[in-house]
């Protein structure tokens, strides 16, 4: 019983610091590759955000919806219904925003960055890559991981403003809210701080979801079940750590 | 050759749209300083009790907002709230004997500055001061007020 519990924290201490030695390996080639091997980046940019724009914006335009609709019925009980604009905006803005694009981003780009790492990894591609002299960490793995960085925190503003243009299209145009009071209650009321807590959030979120996906892929074991495991494991640890963190820099920032 | 073409041009929709809504976020959802770009005169009154007024909030005359509120502080001589508010100097003809007090939009929403026009000739300039002021509505009085005058009759039955 104690040899398990020694080993697991062993287990445990391990994969935390063989996942922190391969993020600053990520970070050390990121440099380099964002400057001299941009197409790539522009490529993974293209794969994690491009792609993702219209499972982004449709989620984001039904999650404002609803809480416009939950909003309006349940304000209503005070006759505070112009303060939906307020409600949906610093829901959207500083929690729900930055999370569920987290949730989504590692459903759509981040399973996809593990299972062709993994792949790639399996068919012996990386190995490949190695033997002719060419760093697959460098080739491969940083443009995937600086393509993730950089699409999140834009795809968490579309889904923002997509979300906002929801709320406003239920509260304004279906359930009759004043248009100005609605965006004056909204603008009187978000301070910037605001909005800057959930852009840092989004960055952080893409920094780990992007890192896990990498990560799991790189380790995947190279059999077809291996493969699977590892997209299973990409999605649930990023959806776990993204909770995580979102609870922990919500209490350093409030 | 016409793959790649198509995937930069992706990459760049996504990086303008992604930075549109970036500034949208950053300018439109925030309320900063709407009467900057007019020109305007700011006025001070002094208050017993601000309530929750914050900068920022509205200053209406008759329902119409014609400023806000530019800061609230302590003065610790006169031991009074200062309240410093901007007027769009559209409206220059303000009695300077209007009083100001503070009043809260609907059961829940948040304090503003009315001003109520007074009879005077003089007007409301830059740097003058509204002398009468009414205090902002604490709940908590009002309702220790009613408590203890409840009381006191039944006392005196």
């Amino acid at each position: 019983m104690l040899n398990e519990i020694v080993y697991l924290i062993r287990a445990f201490l391990r994969t935390s610091g063989a996942l922190t030695l391969f993020f600053l390996r990520l970070l050390r080639y990121s440099p380099t590759v964002l400057f001299k091997r941009f197409p790539l980046v522009v490529q993974q940019v293209h794969n994690a955000g491009t792609l993702s724009l219209v499972i982004i914006m449709t989620c984001g335009f039904f999650v404002g919806g609803v809480l416009g609709l939950q909003g309006v019925s349940n304000l209503a009980r005070f006759n505070a219904e112009d303060s939906v604009g307020t409600l949906t905006a610093l829901s959207l803005l500083k929690e729900l925003g930055p999370v569920i694009t987290a949730l989504l981003f590692a459903g759509r780009a981040g399973t996809a960055l593990a299972s062709e790492i993994g792949l790639m990894k399996a068919t012996d591609q990386l190995a490949a890559m190695e033997m002719m002299a060419t760093n697959p960490v460098r080739r491969v793995l940083v443009p995937r991981f600086l393509g993730g960085v950089i699409s999140m925190p834009m795809l968490t503003a579309v889904f923002n403003v997509v979300g906002l243009l929801g709320a406003h299209v239920v509260a304004v145009g279906l359930l009759q809210v004043d248009a100005g009071a609605f965006w004056q209650q909204l603008q009187g009321n978000v301070a910037s701080g605001d909005v800057y807590e959930g852009i840092i959030k989004s960055f952080v979120f893409g920094i780990v979801a992007s890192l896990l996906a990498v990560w799991e892929g790189y380790n995947a074991i190279p059999t077809a079940e291996g493969v699977g495991r590892a997209t299973t494991r990409a999605v649930v640890r990023t959806a776990i750590a993204v909770l995580i963190l979102d609870f922990m820099i919500t209490a350093v920032a409030i | 050759m016409q793959q790649t073409r198509s995937v930069e041009l992706g990459a760049g929709l996504f990086a303008v749209l992604g930075f549109a809504a970036l500034f949208f976020l950053a300018t439109q959802t925030t309320l900063s300083e709407n009467f900057s770009g007019k020109e305007t005169f700011e006025v001070q009154a002094r208050f017993q009790n601000v309530g929750s007024l914050k900068a920022r909030a509205p200053v209406s005359m008759s329902g119409v907002t014609i400023g806000r509120v530019r800061s609230v502080e302590f003065d610790p001589e006169q031991l009074t709230a200062v309240v410093h508010f901007v007027i769009d100097s559209r409206y220059n003809q303000i009695p300077d004997d209007s009083d100001a007090s503070i009043l809260t939009s609907g059961l829940l929403g948040s304090q503003y500055l009315g001003l109520q026009a007074g009879g005077s000739d003089t007007y409301l300039e830059e740097g003058s001061e509204v002398q009468f002021t009414q205090s902002a509505v604490v709940i908590e009085n009002l309702i220790s007020k009613y408590l203890f005058n409840s009381g006191r009759e039944e006392n005196e039955q």
